[in-house]
């Protein structure tokens, strides 16, 4: 077995074990990143020399004795719109492309200061607006279960790295299922936190009311391990919570005696591959046979959930990227007179679906249509939260899918951006509601693609959301766990 | 037609906060461009905003000193536009939840006391500031940017339109000051741009009630400059309405050197900013027993303090003005009173005198001990000095600190009084100047000040003069 293949958890005993070194880990890993990347596309930058020298500082004050952190030593992958203070951070962004922050977003210093080597920063739709990583400015990433088809978005950079073994965790963000939604197309973990709950100082803005950074991991106990370092209050965001955070790792033994799980029932499950709901009534059995008490609840918010967040999201947007004028950093076309420079600079360094959801919200927020559009999405952003105020009277977990379908084809829905939209449809409602979510491996299509099972607890309950994660993978039947990846392994291509 | 000119002021207030409004890097003013900045202010991407406490306080106390209704919720919106000086495409500002709502001030106008209503008072944050190469924003090769100033707290106070002359508009402008002075929210000062003011201005027929079309006059630079500009717009605006054409509402440049208002753009439908409640920020939610607190310590404001030291000085209402207005110089007034109790005599010399010495040297008045005037006065009340050396003393008082008691001692700078110690001077003068006396006795009136002179000069000024006098004239005219 290649150290590549190991979980954090397992890399994290064996370090301090002192079975291996981190600088033998990291070797691994980067290795990997060589033989599987190029036919990929994960990563916009990768920091071998960097990664290797944390590795070697690590392994040092290991020798010497001293304590460190469980992690230190076990490398990472991070999301290209997380700030890394002296390398480039694009957001995938042509806009962005030369852009180096002169400072760490706030988890990015956690992960650093933990001693984890960062391997690189990954790929993702441009500005994180997308669900396929597709609208990457750079290109495409591509689904390791069959290259031909998407990995999801907009994380697809950090969950394909995940999946296959080129890093070991990764560091993603979720505005309305950025994270699960991939972590669902590539059979990997994905956990979106409570709003609040991770810092998002430092993660370039796509919907600050919605955004959330959040764990990629190949299992609940190595996503624990992740949130243990990232989660807390940040005085240098006033939306971070400022409650205590517990050890996720504990609590995550076997046995699910007495918890209430919610079996979601859409109001409708058109554009829903037969297949997934089956998927996600088989785990519903699964959990009552086990000992969970398994009912249904309707959250009829549903569809208007997906046209509420396409107004606020796109609003927020509108206003978190006007910063991008070429005055102070990244791209600047030459123009004639400043509202030409602004234009061009614009109007060269977005992609297109950028551009649409800056006039989507630019409409919604002005004068004479904000009441109609933006005001009213945000009442049933209201009405949303008071949904699941009375779903989680009733349960403790809510079940459904983490995606409608499985993964699907580069190119498909790329001129349908309604049909793009409707991707995200699993996990937009959580996001408006600002409650942890998520994605775990849940079986697997008749195609032989991952499918995902989605997980939804009340605020600050992400413990519930990995306990019951943990019960999935211990009760996992099928196989394989990880893609074949015989088109790189065996050199060849498949068509 | 006779018209009725209708004016509402939009005054921007620096907060005197040490760092700026949602990081923490400084407010000092001057600095090299660019030095005083971060990501939060530059709005680099990733960055957030976070409340700076002080500016809360600051703005609470401010709105408590202006009677506005401060609210214990309040919100945050952006305000987004494209400019150069706007790091982040949008300004944190207030809309519809404004930190104080209402709120007026009394202001003492020339057909007596009015009160002038305030529609709110609100905090936000300062833009950069653009510097253009060449003369003008138009003819420039091209234009840098300094952030120094981007994210310092400004508090934005809208009067109702109750103005009703550049002169008024004016008065209400220093006495706004004086009050934003006292409450300790700012130090108003309008030449490093730390309170500035825009006018709209409309005309209307005498008797109507209804609002005329208004022109928006902006960079007036001084308290006078407001005068003057809203007293050309009135004439320009009248000129128009009077030949039956109408106003139209734009935005107008004063221009300093041309005396005169030039329109920039016409402002018809006001500009969509795209107001949205601010993600980043939580709701501004104030405990009632916090704004009590600053309620409390809310120091005495100018209209209280105006009838006070009339009513316990017992000084005149022009008096009582000056000491408000000029904030040292009451301060310096009443600690003097504690130790000198003849209050019109201290008033006196302190709106005289002092005041003269003080702009004569270049000093603060904070730099004179106001023990030491009271000192001087009661010297002078008990005689021992008389009033040239007082004035004398006073003056090096200002200049370097001098302590009239240790001056005179140390000096001999006393005043020479009693028949003993005059007459034997006198005497002297008298035998000496022969020649002046005899004119005298003829009747040259001159001649009795020549030899007071001559007295004055033997005592190096320190005879006193109402004794000399009357022992001159009694040794000259009692030798008959």
């Amino acid at each position: 077995m290649q150290l590549y293949e190991h979980t954090a958890f397992e890399l994290s005993r064996m370090l301090q074990s002192g079975e291996v070194s981190s600088v033998e880990v990291v070797r691994s890993f980067l290795e990997r990143i060589d033989e599987v990347d190029p036919h990929l596309k994960a990563f916009i930058t990768q920091t071998p020399v960097t990664a290797l020298d944390t590795a070697g500082e690590i392994d040092n004050r290991r020798m010497r004795g001293e304590v460190l952190h469980p992690l230190a030593g076990v490398p990472v992958a991070v999301k290209d719109n997380i700030s890394t203070i002296d390398l480039r951070t694009t957001c995938a962004s042509r806009i962005l492309e030369d852009y180096i922050p002169p400072f760490d977003a706030t988890a990015a210093a956690a992960i650093k200061s933990a001693g984890m080597p960062i391997l690189g920063k990954t790929n993702l739709d441009e500005f994180a607006m997308g669900s396929s990583t597709e609208n990457s400015a750079f290109f495409p990433t591509r689904n390791p279960w069959d290259p031909e088809l998407v990995p999801g978005g907009s994380s697809g950079g950090s969950v394909v790295a995940v999946a296959t073994g080129m890093a070991p965790l990764a560091l993603g963000s979720d505005t309305g299922g950025s994270i699960r939604q991939p972590a669902s197309l590539c059979g990997v973990t994905g956990l979106r936190p409570t709003y609040g709950r991770v810092s998002r100082y430092g993660l370039i803005a796509f919907a600050s009311s919605l955004d959330q950074i959040g764990v990629v991991s190949l299992n609940a106990v190595d996503s624990a391990l992740l949130m243990n370092l990232i989660a807390g209050y940040d005085p240098l965001d006033s939306t971070s919570l400022p409650d205590a955070v517990p050890d996720y790792t504990a609590g995550l033994e076997p046995g699910l005696n007495g918890l209430r799980v919610g079996v979601i029932r859409y109001s409708s499950t058109k554009g829903f591959d037969p297949e997934v709901t089956e998927t996600v009534q088989k785990a519903a059995s699964l959990l009552e046979e086990h000992g969970a008490e398994v009912g249904e609840v309707s959250l009829s918010l549903t569809d208007y959930g997906l046209s509420a967040y396409y107004l606020i999201a796109p609003s927020e947007a509108s206003s978190n990227l006007g910063r991008y004028d070429g005055i102070r950093y990244g791209f600047s076309a030459d123009g004639g007179n400043i509202e030409a420079m602004f234009s061009r600079t614009r109007g060269e360094g977005f992609g297109p679906e950028v551009k649409r959801r800056i006039m989507i919200g630019t409409y919604a927020l002005s004068a004479g249509y904000y009441d109609a559009y933006y005001l009213k999405a945000m009442k049933v952003r209201t009405l949303i939260r008071r949904e699941y105020e009375e779903a989680f009277k009733k349960y403790d977990v809510l079940l459904g899918a983490a995606s409608p379908t499985p993964a699907f084809k580069i190119g498909e829905k790329a001129d349908d951006p309604l049909q793009m939209y409707l991707s995200d449809v699993c996990n937009i409602t959580d996001s408006l509601a600002g409650v942890p979510s998520l994605a775990v491996p849940g079986g697997f299509h008749s195609s032989g693609l991952p499918l995902g099972l989605q997980l939804t607890a009340r605020p600050l309950q992400e413990h519930l959301l990995l306990k019951t994660a943990r019960f999935f993978e211990e009760n996992r039947k099928q196989a394989p766990l990880r893609p074949s990846l015989d088109y790189v392994e065996g050199g060849k291509r498949q068509q | 037609m006779k018209y009725e000119v209708v004016i509402g002021l939009e005054i921007h207030v620096e907060l005197m906060t040490a760092s700026k409004l949602f990081c923490g890097c400084s407010t000092a003013f001057g600095g090299e461009p660019n030095s005083n900045c971060c990501p939060v202010c530059l709005g680099l991407p990733g960055s957030l905003p976070v409340f700076n406490r002080r500016a809360v306080e600051l703005s609470v106390t401010a709105a408590l000193a202006l009677n506005s209704e401060v609210s214990l919720r309040s919100r945050f919106d952006r305000k987004n536009y494209f400019y150069p000086d706007l790091p982040k495409a949008y300004q944190i500002s207030q809309y519809d939840q404004p930190l104080g709502r209402g709120g007026y001030l009394e202001v003492e106008f020339a057909g007596g006391e009015r009160k002038i209503n305030l529609e709110r008072v609100h905090l936000e944050e300062e833009a950069g500031k653009l510097v253009h190469a060449g003369d003008s924003i138009i003819g420039a090769g091209h234009s840098l940017v300094d952030y120094n100033r981007a994210g310092i707290p400004l508090l934005e106070i809208v009067t109702a339109p109750e103005l009703h002359s550049g002169r008024e508009a004016r008065r209400f402008l220093e006495d706004l000051r004086t009050v934003l002075l006292y409450s300790g929210a700012s130090d108003c000062k309008m030449e490093e741009g730390s309170l500035r003011c825009d006018a709209n201005i409309s005309l209307r027929p005498e008797g109507s009630s209804e609002l005329g079309t208004k022109a928006e006059v902006k960079n007036m630079n001084s308290f006078r400059s407001v005068e003057l500009a809203l007293d050309y717009e009135r004439e320009r605006q009248e000129q128009i309405l009077s030949e039956g054409g109408s106003v139209i509402q734009e935005t107008c440049h004063w221009d300093e050197e041309k005396r005169q208002t030039f329109a920039t753009r016409s402002k018809e439908g006001s500009s969509d900013y795209r107001y949205f409640p601010e993600p980043d920020l939580l709701p501004l939610i104030l405990e009632s027993s916090f704004v009590e607190h600053l309620a409390r310590q809310l120091p005495e404001l100018p209209a209280r303090r105006r009838k006070r030291l009339q009513e316990q000085y017992g000084v005149e209402k022009d008096e009582a003005f000056l000491f408000t207005g000029n904030k040292e110089l009451g301060d310096f007034f009443e600690a003097a009173a504690e130790e000198y109790p003849n209050y019109q005599h201290l008033s006196n010399w302190v709106q005289g005198d002092l005041l003269y010495q003080v702009r004569e040297s270049g000093k603060a008045i904070k730099e004179v001990e106001p023990r030491l005037v009271a000192n001087l006065l009661q010297l002078l009340d008990e005689g021992r000095i008389n009033r040239p050396v007082a004035k004398e003393l006073l003056a090096e008082m200002v200049q370097a600190g001098v302590d009239p008691k240790k001056a005179i001692k140390e000096r001999g700078l006393e005043q020479i009084t009693g028949r003993e110690n005059l007459l034997p001077i006198i005497e002297e003068v008298i035998a000496s100047n022969s020649e002046a006396v005899d004119n005298y006795r003829k009747g040259k009136k001159k001649a009795f000040a020549y030899l007071v002179g001559r007295v004055m000069a033997k005592t190096e000024g320190r005879a006193d003069p109402v004794e000399l006098n009357r022992l001159l004239e009694e040794k000259i005219t009692g030798d008959l």
